[in-house]
């Protein structure tokens, strides 16, 4: 066989080097940038043109990302066009599902659906979960975000098509969280990056096609597959609700205040820390509180990890946070910041909490400080099952942050409404008490016993340090021991440790 | 004490606990309840009304009770409130223990 | 805790029908909590109110804070009940609202006194406070703050007061000005509290912050606060400074001096130090350890 120009390509020679032999010329498209823009191959015209060109398969993985919290409007969309072409036993696998996915009942009783993998779960969704009023084909897999980047990346969770929310986008693909304004607008787009460059087809929804090259983007042309405008992608407005509120609860001022003191005393902070603020009112609240002993000792963060608020931003335009670290955006400063602040990094969710990888962020991580829905006297956390066994909150990095960081602050109040939050067992396991350090409530502070050096610090600097066990009978004095919950024999779901072994499972709530 | 009308307290607040008070026809103390924390204290929250119907010595009742989480004593409080309203009553029963 | 006299720089309103309010109001801190049968409570859940304040007394622990209840006044049908109710609930201070004569404090006064002894509770043991909220109040402010052995403070009610006296509240406090000097003088001459009436803009922090300077000033003990987000600014401003520290902790120290070498006479840098000078420096270093500026050792030390 001989090319162009005659030489000789000797087939057997070819074939152990694993090459083919180019024999057709080349042709090229001599049409201007504009006109190829307007007929590339990525463009499609409707999502159901993109589900079909994508080559969506009864029993096939779609993924989704939650950068737009109770504000989303991707994933129902998709599975409703899906469910409408007739396709069958579909795993949902979404970086989280929120209040917003309430729709997704009614596509796994019509049988679309057959299988969710989520970091969490909420509202009617969980509560028909929990109770089995649908029935999946197999438990939900819950992973921390670590986990769940770590999973797809050595391909534990395989994705077939990743259906992608981004607020601009080119019509080649290059996508940003940012490069816009209004609505659409969600800031990083950490975890959907993850999605972009492992899954095996990427499909991008977006509301307004942005002029090539949309550069700088979250998502490289070269990850997308396709690229299709919609109405609506998400309500930027709903990211900042619930767990990302700012607070001005005074419970959660009282709690962030203690917090931010017992970190001042920890021995952690000094010049050159690092930090990360969990979800939740009192978590993202002690930033407020140690900012002014930042500036009067000249302390600075070298970095802030993780969700990134409005409260971050002012540190790091203050110059007291060096660099933010952002994987998700928590409300419209974060978004704003991370388009006009050049030291506001967007990072994926790899960067941030790949558990095998000593350089992804969470292991440089000197104080966390989490949320918990209830925390028991060895210092177990669960963050994701309510006080009545129904699914009703999300693992997000918890567990991630909370094994790597040098000090793990747990938040929480005594008591939410009847509910003791320090009790003496959790219902279920998401970070285990080996790894949380401290506990601050609103009575007081407790500090694990393998760390004595730290309650030695907090003590010193004149904190109320009790016993955890004290904390719980505190509770349990006002709102009296509780009785335990009756649960069914049905598994519902299963929660997996970041390095993805089974940690704990989640029993049906018998109604 | 006797109950001559429907009695009512509480509201349906976080941390309160509404409670409704009739007579019924059959003997004893009837006990509807609903609360966001039944698993964990649905029989105490049962057996505290129970006791405050009994310490006032009335039967023959249906109380119906909506909880948001109240604690003890709130129970308590809602559920004498309703009784000596259906009863018409300002027999509270203070005393120091 | 009861104590006649103690620490009252915050004095918070908790509404007397609100069972969510009630459950750890003292965590936040104040030194004293007022649930509220009065104002905050309509006609028609007066007796339902008097009912969960009386359980929540009976049951919850609030520590050490200081549990006032303000009742209605014993010219309307609930107020004689709210005060057999609270004196057996064990109130630490029951409060009068709209003082207007000695008389009105006498009168409540005797019918705390006829529970007590009904429920066989030691005579004297319910204190008193007044409530200062018109101008024949404040005109009878010293006759009122001298009216009972039990009263342990009186303190400016300043929105009837306004009403009262047909003008509105400002943000400089002119309209009180008077009535703050007057009650603070008669308070003072009684040896009793003189404690300032609510802010009731909680997102307004800056006048929170002037009117507790200006009442402090003035010589108060204290404010009286709607939410747990004014406490700390109200005991930021009545926190002492370093400079006032420094110069109690040399008098504390001078006292202790004197006391070992069997002296009654307290000098410091060879300056005789007078009495109230003396009661103005433990004043100061009472506050400053329980504003946390100073640790309990710090004093032992001294």
């Amino acid at each position: 066989m001989k090319n162009a120009i005659g030489h000789e390509l000797d087939q057997q020679m070819l074939a152990r080097l694993g090459l083919e032999a180019h024999l057709e010329p080349e042709r090229k498209d001599t049409a201007t940038l504009q006109q190829r823009l307007q007929k590339n191959g990525k463009l499609m015209s409707t999502l159901e043109e993109a589900i079909k060109a994508a080559g969506l398969k009864d029993g096939m993985t779609i993924s989704f990302h939650h950068h737009f919290r109770d504000g989303d409007y991707v994933l129902n969309n998709v599975v409703a066009a899906i469910s409408k072409m007739g396709y069958k036993d579909i795993t949902v696998a979404s970086s989280s599902l929120s209040n917003a996915h309430a729709p997704l009942v009614q596509y796994i009783q019509d049988g679309t659906v057959t299988s969710l993998q989520s970091s969490g779960c909420r509202g009617k969704l969980a509560d028909a979960i929990s109770k089995r009023e649908v029935a999946l084909k197999q438990p939900v897999i819950f992973r921390s975000h670590g986990g769940r980047a770590a999973a797809i990346a050595n391909g534990t969770l395989h994705i077939d098509i990743a259906f992608l929310g981004v607020a601009s986008c080119d019509p080649l693909g290059n996508a940003s969280g940012t490069n816009t304004e209004g609505e659409s607008m969600c800031g990083s787009l950490g975890y959907a990056r993850v999605d972009a460059r492992y899954a095996d087809k990427v499909v991008l929804l977006t509301e307004k096609l942005a002029p090539y090259p949309n550069l700088p983007a979250s998502i490289p042309a070269t990850d997308v597959d396709y690229v299709v405008q919609v109405d609506a992608i998400g309500d930027s407005s709903k990211i900042s609700s619930g767990a990302t509120r700012y607070t001005k609860n005074p419970r959660d001022l009282l709690i962030a205040e203690t917090a931010a003191k017992a970190i001042m005393a920890s021995g952690y902070f000094q010049d050159h820390f690092s930090i990360q603020t969990g979800s939740g009112g009192a978590a993202l609240a002690v930033t407020r509180f140690i900012e002014g002993e930042m500036a009067e000792k000249g302390i600075t963060a070298d970095f802030a990890l993780g969700g990134i608020t409005s409260q971050i931003v002012k540190l790091h335009e203050q110059g007291l946070v060096k660099k933010v670290l952002d994987v998700q955006g928590f409300d419209g400063e974060a978004a704003r910041s991370i388009r006009d602040n050049p030291a506001h990094c967007e990072i994926d969710g790899n960067q941030y909490a790949n558990p095998f990888n000593e350089g992804s962020a969470i292991h440089q991580l000197d104080v966390v400080i989490l949320s918990a829905l209830e925390i028991d006297t060895q210092f177990n956390v669960n963050v994701l099952t309510g006080s009545d066994g129904i699914i009703r909150g999300a693992i997000g990095g918890h567990p991630d942050t909370a094994a790597c960081a040098a000090l793990t602050v747990i938040v929480s109040p005594l008591i939410r409404g009847r509910i003791p939050c320090v009790v003496d067992q959790v219902g279920c396991l998401i970070t285990e008490g080996s790894v949380c350090d401290v506990l601050v409530t609103d009575v007081g502070v407790a500090v694990n016993p393998n760390r004595p050096e730290v309650e030695q610090r907090l003590k010193a600097a004149g904190l109320t340090v009790k016993t955890i066990q004290q904390l719980r009978d505190e509770a349990y004095a006002v709102v009296g021991k509780p009785d335990s919950l009756a649960f069914g024999q049905e598994v519902v779901a299963v929660v997996t440790d970041p390095k993805g072994k089974a940690l704990d499972v989640i029993y049906n709530v018998k109604i | 004490m006797e109950l001559v009308k429907t009695g009512m307290a509480g509201t349906v607040e976080s941390g309160d606990i509404l409670v409704e008070i009739e007579k019924q026809n059959a003997s004893g103390v009837d006990i509807q309840l609903d609360s966001t924390v039944m698993g964990l204290y649905g029989r105490r929250i049962r057996e505290v009304i129970q006791e405050t119907v009994d310490s006032c010595g009335v039967t023959g009742i249906r109380v119906t009770a909506s909880d948001k989480g109240a604690l003890d004593c709130t129970i308590r409080a809602r559920v004498k409130t309703a009784l000596l309203r259906a009863c018409d009553s300002q027999d509270y029963g203070w005393a120091v223990k | 805790m009861r104590e006649k006299q103690r620490l009252r720089r915050t004095m918070m309103f908790i509404p007397g029908n609100n069972p969510g309010m009630m459950r750890d109001a003292h965590i936040y801190g104040s030194d004293s909590l007022m649930f509220d049968l009065e104002d905050s409570v309509s006609m028609a859940e007066k007796d339902a109110a008097r009912m969960l304040v009386y359980q929540a007394l009976k049951t919850i622990d609030y520590g050490k804070t200081e549990l006032v209840v303000r009742i209605n006044p014993l010219d309307t049908p609930y107020g004689r009940a709210d005060i057999e109710a609270m004196v057996c609930a064990g109130a630490h201070v029951l409060r009068m609202p709209k003082t207007e004569t000695a008389q009105d404090i006498i009168e409540c006064e005797k019918v705390i006194e006829e529970m007590e002894r009904k429920h066989h509770v030691p005579v004297g043991t319910t204190l008193m406070m007044a409530a200062i909220e018109g101008a024949m109040g404040v005109i009878n402010a010293y006759q009122i703050a001298t009216a009972s052995q039990r009263l342990i403070g009186i303190a400016l009610g300043a929105e009837d007061f306004c009403a009262n006296m047909k003008c509105q509240r400002t943000t400089t406090g002119a309209e009180l000005q008077l009535a703050r000097q007057t009650i603070v003088l008669a308070a003072r001459a009684a040896g009793i509290d003189a404690l300032d009436t609510v802010y009731s803009d909680v997102n307004n922090e800056e006048q929170l912050l002037y009117e507790a300077r200006l009442i402090k000033d003035l010589g108060f003990d204290g404010k009286s606060v709607i939410n747990p987000r004014q406490i700390a600014p109200v005991h930021g401003v009545f926190a002492p400074t370093q400079k006032d520290i420094d110069k109690a902790k040399k008098i504390i120290a001078a006292i202790k001096e004197a006391e070992a070498r069997g002296s009654g006479v307290i000098s410091v840098n060879g300056k005789m130090v007078d009495r109230p000078v003396v009661i103005r420096a433990q004043r100061v270093i009472e506050l400053a350890l329980v504003s946390g500026v100073i640790t309990a050792e710090e004093v032992e030390a001294l």
